[in-house]
């Protein structure tokens, strides 16, 4: 698994992250939630599919309580697609991974 | 490198397909277990399983359903995490299933262990306001709502747990059902009668989740006629669940009005070589003793099936 694709974001450099060049997708996500799990593995696998193209990143909720509530964030998974800093679209629960591919599409 | 054509799949990887993978993989039977995520199904959301035998202090469905995978794992169970786009059953005793990814596999026998996803209320707000006030998991969510007031809608096991949760976090929780009893099971109930901080509301439907960025309030209309609202900052609606068949061939399987798989004794569908496991079976229960009995039923009756075939 391309565990060590994906980024481990917090509070602190949230914003420099999503600004980049790069698109970012951003899986907000806690230990305890069963379907953030359930869509680990894919969102690692989509990490190696799309290196150099768009930036895929994690963010433990319960760590980082600021970020979440800046978006509104009331349910978990929750993954948003971020452009030049601005959200493109999201999408909640433990989606397919072909719904994902469609997510991170609308911002490449 | 990936085969083309395995005896055995078992599609789905919760309780009853990871039970099966523990079972045909001790069989030596060539299998692949195809799960989209990673394993573990629905119950990675109950909070506590207090009646799974073997487990006398109870345990987080999160924390048993990693001993299941563990161990499926032990005994090599082989699972391909992809996504499947469709099954094809025929002709009789070759099934194909193709993959989101174009590829495509075909298996002798298949044990179907697809699972279920919590019903939606179909109403207005509902859809708009997922992910910002409207959930599907007290167990996910509760913590986003500490301190507030919360709905859950519903009033079979999962409603009343769900509730019995939240109120570790939330203000108050006011639990809206249709009837005037709960389905729920007895222990249950005592449990959330005695709980201070859960309400009732009987003999209501909602009809409207409103709110412009986050949920407000809901509006409510009672049996008899009248109508009212109810101010909250969130809802979890946990009425029932829906088969996970999107994929299957419903035109081959036999199924009943709500799409559950029909079965035999042995869990055959109506296409031999063919099996279904779990709460995708149309049958009585749904709970992670009978589903892992009958995966484990499935591959048995599949060995059948293949050692007649040859």
């Amino acid at each position: 698994m391309a565990s060590d694709k994906v980024m481990q974001l917090n509070d602190a450099d949230f914003d420099a992250t999503i600004a980049g060049d790069q698109p970012t997708l951003v899986d907000f996500w806690a230990p305890w939630c069963g379907p953030c799990k359930a869509i680990g593995p894919v969102v690692e696998e989509l990490a190696g599919e799309y290196e150099g193209k768009i930036q895929i990143a994690k963010m433990n909720v319960d760590d980082n309580p600021v970020t979440p509530g800046k978006f509104g964030i009331r349910a978990i998974p929750t993954l948003i697609v971020f452009k030049a800093g601005e959200v493109v679209d999201q999408i909640t629960g433990a989606v397919g991974k072909s719904q994902l591919v469609d997510l991170i599409n609308k911002a490449l | 490198m990936e085969k083309s054509h395995y005896e055995l799949v078992i599609l789905g990887g919760g309780p009853a397909g990871l039970t099966a993978g523990l079972y045909a993989s001790r069989a030596r039977i060539d299998h692949v277990l195809i799960e989209k995520g990673a394993p573990g199904g629905q119950v990675l959301t109950t909070d506590w399983v207090d009646n799974y035998p073997g487990f006398p202090e109870g345990l987080s469905g999160f924390d048993l359903m990693e001993k299941m995978t563990d161990h499926a794992k032990r005994f090599d169970v082989n699972i391909l995490t992809k996504e499947v786009a469709s099954v094809d059953c025929s002709p009789p005793g070759t099934n194909t299933l193709r993959f989101s990814d174009g590829s495509s596999i075909t298996c002798s026998s298949l044990i179907i262990c697809c699972g279920a996803s919590p019903n939606k209320l179909r109403i207005p707000g509902e859809l708009e306001l997922s992910g910002k006030g409207v959930s599907y998991c007290g167990t996910c969510d509760a913590p986003f709502y500490r301190n507030m007031n919360v709905a859950v809608i519903g009033g079979g096991d999962t409603a009343v747990e769900e509730a019995e949760y939240l109120t570790r976090f939330a203000r108050k929780v006011t639990i809206i059902h249709r009837r005037d009893e709960l389905r729920a099971t007895k222990i249950l109930q005592e449990i959330a009668f005695a709980n201070d901080k859960i309400d009732f509301i009987w003999n209501t439907r909602v009809t409207s989740i409103e709110g412009t960025k986050e949920v407000e309030r809901l509006q409510l209309l009672n049996n008899d006629g009248t109508t009212s609202s109810l101010e909250v900052q969130g809802v979890f609606i946990l009425i029932g669940i829906t088969p996970n068949n999107q994929v299957l061939p419903l035109d081959q399987l036999d199924h009943d009005n709500w799409g559950f798989l029909k079965t035999d004794a042995e869990t055959a569908t109506n296409i031999p070589g063919v099996f279904a496991a779990g709460d995708i079976r149309s049958k009585l229960m749904r709970q992670v003793v009978n589903a892992c009995g009958e995966g484990a039923n499935a591959v048995i009756a599949a060995e059948h099936y293949l050692m007649q075939k040859t």
